[in-house]
């Protein structure tokens, strides 16, 4: 799996990222520099990691979806490449206009940091091929504004087109507002776009791949994106 | 001439505002945050609180009917998320 991690002023979790690919696919995955303006030869999968890209200037994300690199991640993404957009990455891809709606203030308005439990909706997109649906997960969130919400057009679309892939979920899978941490509509943690080759989450699997650091509960979506290239190839 | 404004320089310059605010029917839970400091100081009668961003932006070299273009372009493409905000742009002079 040849994979690239975008990396944008004020990014500061592409190093997990880059080290949970490392782990899980057996290859370096390429830096890319938000002000290239195309992605190395070859790439299968394009990361937008977490961090704080432009302060959160405007809004979270505003200013580093308009970068040059982001003009070569949605060609990209519009030939059908694979796209995983994590935390400030998802918030990216929301402004980038390559998923739909927004991520708000969280409902407290608190910073949560912390592990949450997520429910695998789908089992059949090349990001959770190693999850069952409705299994639960344990991963960490890290954010200020992961509260998702679009207007009720798109919530219905979404959620009719199956596209909601992880919901903020009890330690059993129930999903419940006292565990909706940020507040999101539906209990939206991630989503998929129509084509299903573009994921966005606010959670970070990638900080879950280790047992030295405790748990390993994100290492099937690692492991899943990989089998899905040996699969293809 | 980058680091001088146009005024420095001598040429015509414009100056706008661009509001940006949140759709109605949108959560602003930092509206709400700052609606409950007002109740605190108990400043009283304030029903309710929505909050928003200003931008003041100097525009070089054109009339008005273009400068509210560049501006309502900037708004489109980058000030406002038309998802969850309105923006006016103001031409003042």
């Amino acid at each position: 799996m040849k994979s690239a991690v975008l990396v944008f002023p004020g990014i500061n979790r592409e190093r997990d990222m880059a080290r949970a690919l490392r782990l899980l696919s057996g290859r370096e995955p390429a830096m890319v520099w938000h002000a290239d303006a195309a992605l190395p030869s070859g790439t299968e999968l394009v990361v937008i990691p977490g961090g704080f890209s432009y302060g959160d200037y405007l809004r979270c994300g505003a200013i580093a979806a308009r970068a040059p690199i982001m003009d070569a991640v949605r060609a990209f993404a519009a030939k059908g490449g694979l796209v995983l957009a994590v935390c400030n990455g998802f918030q990216i891809a929301c402004e980038a206009g390559l998923l739909p709606g927004v991520l708000m203030r969280n409902a407290q308005l608190r910073f949560i940091c912390r592990d949450v439990y997520l429910r695998v909706e789908r089992s059949d997109t090349p990001f959770t091929r190693g999850y069952n649906a409705g299994q639960v997960i344990r991963v960490p969130v890290a954010h200020g504004e992961g509260n998702y919400i679009a207007d009720g057009e798109t919530i219905a679309r979404l959620e009719g087109e199956g596209r909601v892939i992880f919901r903020y979920a009890s330690p059993d899978g129930m999903i419940d507002p006292d565990w909706n941490h940020n507040g999101a509509m539906n209990a939206i943690a991630g989503i998929i776009n129509a084509q299903g080759n573009v994921l966005g989450m606010m959670p970070h699997p990638e900080n879950h791949v280790e047992a030295a650091i405790g748990r390993t509960d994100g290492r099937g979506l690692f492991a899943g994106l990989v089998d899905h290239f040996n699969l293809a190839a | 001439m980058a680091g001088a404004s146009a005024a420095m320089m001598g040429t015509e310059t414009m100056k706008a505002r661009v509001t940006v605010t949140l759709k109605s029917g949108i959560l602003d839970p930092q509206g709400k945050a700052i609606e409950g400091a007002l109740r605190s100081l108990g400043l009283r009668g304030v029903v309710s609180v929505r909050q928003g961003k200003v931008f003041d932006i100097e525009i070089e070299d054109a009339d008005r009917a273009a400068a509210e273009a560049v501006l309502k372009s900037a708004a489109e493409k980058l000030l406002a998320n038309t998802v969850i905000e309105n923006y006016r742009v103001e031409v003042t002079g």
